[in-house]
């Protein structure tokens, strides 16, 4: 045989294989590729706990769909947009991966939402708080939002403490994409409740010592210090928060985003009585503590709101592609769009035109030490927030490809 | 209220303060890292991890012996100073006369495997170490609410940078130390045990570390990454007060926190690389450094 014709056969071949994955399964295989912080300010909130949570999904399945086995990939993207994208790309083009599971950092989790579209791989978002995923940079089509957002976040927290008489606040903010947002949404929460703004620093992420933002916003006045970071941002500047005295000088402090870990890392001495919004919590109900205690028993922790959410969003995208028989994005992210989102994470859930995942959120609060049974008893649910008062609606949004 | 470029006076104390005791940590670490590369000629990239170690040994401590801030304060530094020695001894000493760079791949790769070694044990949400009781509160200034905690911080260091460099400077024990550096063989000639001497040198370099480690334990969460963190900074204010020196480092540790508590004011996106831009400049007006003798 000639090399022409080998050539041509194999086209011919290859041809017939693309032919073919648009309606089965592609390659044979479900492929997963997570791409999250393995190492950094967010890894113990994300991380090994996110693959644990991941495998616990493919394993419901029964490890395969339609006898065609599902396949897991992770790698660390070190808190760099870059190394993320580079990720996406060769898992794309090489790897041929189905769907990319997007763990903490929003500034990577929008340069995948950029590439995923591109390449037409499905993409969920659980670690990244940036509402923008399904706003400004929405992909309706393939990316998909999952656990929170940073909407959520002000709704909860920042409009229930302004609810309270707490209306004057000073942000101290994580300065890239995440906390900009975050403390963007939070100052319209305020403002929209009649409370008022009266400052903010942004600090570099990461950072080790907060105290002299700290002590600007002491020095502003404000009745509110409003956190807009995480991981170990938060843990160091709600501890530094203490050790200053904000509390004892009569301001009050607001943790935008506090994740269980977090709680775990400073302490119940020093987080008592912080306000918190989340997506989930493992003592949330019957479900969730079956699940979290299963997961317990493998990951040595109970899972965090991002842990469980990774869970969620590889169960449901499992099920989709069960479902509709194929692992094509477009399908698969449409067949989401149909089905009811209830598991050991979700409640109330369903996958929105514009690719946000609306559940119900839970407003709590830090126990104190005398309330708490043992590690990882730290919340009190104070209420439950209806996913459609939590989140944004799809009108108020700026997802152009949605709003027609 | 007086201002000053448009920041009220009161705040800028607050933050110059609050400089001066993140220089503290700087000073310490500098020194220990000043003292090894100028007496060992070794560029120690372990010392990060070795902060971290001192940490999470006080952490121990606590936590398995029930032994407290001020024991820790004292046994930290000895056992990783300790450890210090043997690193020394056996993985340093072999390759004295190779290269320079190989030292510092050896370190490099050492800060590494500790670093993973307790990232693997302790994950990097980190542990917490409550403040000593002693230590809880604060005085209010009038200007700022200082906790007692940062007050002994920026004290204690004060100490121990003195001592140290009225050590190096100023005692027989030193002039020995700075001696058998310029000259090894005359100095063994009279009598001294040299190696010994850079043995003992290495370890307290790096019970420096150890001691800021656990003056950190209490104000950062106690985690693997704390030594990363904070090395690639003080090793930039070693290289601005000039390497090896003694004094420079000391001088340019506390200055460097003043000036990033004075960035964090007027410009805080750029706190995280002011000292490095400080580098630059100083390498390229005074490429010894500002303390450092030319070459």
């Amino acid at each position: 045989m000639t090399r022409t014709k080998a050539t041509l056969l194999a086209g011919a071949a290859s041809l017939l294989a693309t032919a073919a994955s648009a309606q089965g399964i592609s390659n044979d295989t479900v492929k997963i590729g997570m791409i999250l912080d393995m190492s950094g300010a967010y890894s113990a909130l994300d991380g090994e706990g996110s693959i644990a949570a991941v495998r616990m999904a493919i394993e419901e399945m029964g490890g395969e769909i339609d006898g065609k086995p599902i396949e897991l990939l992770t790698a660390d993207h070190q808190n760099k947009a870059d190394i993320g994208s580079n990720l996406a790309r060769q898992w794309a083009d090489q790897e041929n991966v189905d769907m990319i599971l997007g763990g903490a950092n929003s500034g990577v989790g929008i340069a995948l939402q950029d590439i995923t579209s591109e390449k037409g791989i499905a993409y969920i978002n659980n670690g990244a708080a940036t509402a923008a995923l399904t706003n400004e940079n929405c992909a309706p089509e393939t990316g998909l939002h999952w656990t929170y957002d940073t909407d959520a976040l002000a709704n909860g927290t920042a409009v229930a403490m302004v609810k309270e008489g707490k209306k004057s606040w000073y942000f101290i903010t994580a300065d890239y994409t995440f906390g900009q947002k975050l403390q963007e949404n939070a100052s319209e929460a305020v403002k929209a409740n009649g409370g008022e703004v009266l400052g903010s620093v942004a600090a570099p992420f990461p950072t080790q010592d907060f105290s002299s933002f700290i002590l600007q916003a002491q020095a502003s006045g404000a009745q509110v210090i409003g956190l807009a970071n995480a991981g170990t941002d938060t843990q160091n500047s709600v501890k530094q928060a203490q050790e200053f005295g904000v509390v004892q000088g009569g301001q009050s402090l607001a943790s935008l985003l506090l994740f269980l870990t977090d709680v775990d890392a400073i302490g119940l001495d020093v987080a008592q009585g912080l306000t918190l919004t989340t997506g989930f919590y493992w003592d949330q109900d019957e479900e969730a503590r079956a699940w979290s205690s299963k997961f317990e028993e493998r990951f040595g922790a109970k899972p965090t709101m991002v842990q469980a959410g990774m869970y969620s969003s590889a169960l449901n995208y499992l099920k989709a592609v069960q479902e509709a028989g194929t692992d094509d994005a477009k399908t698969v992210v449409a067949q989401l769009k149909e089905m009811p989102i209830e598991d050991a994470f979700a409640r109330n859930g369903r996958v929105r035109e514009d690719g946000l995942m609306v559940h119900d959120m839970f407003l709590a609060e830090v126990k104190t030490p005398d309330e708490s049974e043992g590690r990882w008893d730290y919340y009190n649910i104070i209420r439950t927030i209806p996913g459609d008062e939590a989140f944004r609606s799809i009108e108020d949004g700026t997802c152009e490809a949605v709003k027609g | 209220m007086m201002d000053l470029l448009g920041i009220p006076l009161p705040v800028l104390m607050g933050q110059l303060l609050i400089g001066l005791i993140n220089g503290a940590f700087y000073a310490v670490l500098s020194l220990g890292l000043a003292l090894i590369f100028g007496l060992l000629n070794i560029v120690n990239f372990a010392h990060g991890a070795l902060y971290m170690v001192g940490a999470f040994v006080a952490f121990l401590l606590l936590d398995v012996l029930g032994i407290g801030y001020w024991w820790a304060l004292l046994l930290s530094p000895v056992i990783v100073g300790l450890f210090g020695m043997v690193i020394e001894r056996f993985l340093l000493r072999p390759i004295a006369d190779l290269d320079h760079l190989y030292g510092l791949l050896l370190t490099f790769g050492l800060a590494l495997l500790l670093e993973g070694l307790f990232r693997q044990v302790y994950g990097v949400a980190g542990e917490t170490y409550a403040i000593p009781d002693s230590l809880q509160g604060g005085y209010n200034l009038g200007f700022m609410f200082l906790p007692t905690y940062r007050a002994w911080v920026l004290a204690a260091s004060i100490v121990v940078c003195a001592a140290t460099w009225y050590l190096i400077e100023m005692t027989r024990l030193g002039a020995t130390m700075r001696a058998a550096v310029e000259n090894a063989d005359l100095v063994r000639a009279f009598g001294v045990n040299v190696p010994l001497l850079v043995t003992v040198t290495y370890g307290f370099g790096v019970a420096l570390a150890a001691f800021a480690g656990v003056l950190a334990a209490p104000i950062y969460s106690v985690n693997p990454l704390m030594g990363s963190n904070i090395i690639i900074v003080v090793f930039a204010i070693v290289v601005i007060g000039g390497l090896g020196s003694i004094k420079g480092a000391i001088i340019s540790g506390f200055l460097l926190g003043l000036f990033e508590g004075l960035t964090r004011v007027f410009y805080p996106e750029a706190s995280n690389i002011i000292i490095f831009v400080v580098m630059a400049i100083v390498l390229i007006v005074r490429p010894a450094g500002l303390f450092g003798k030319a070459a």
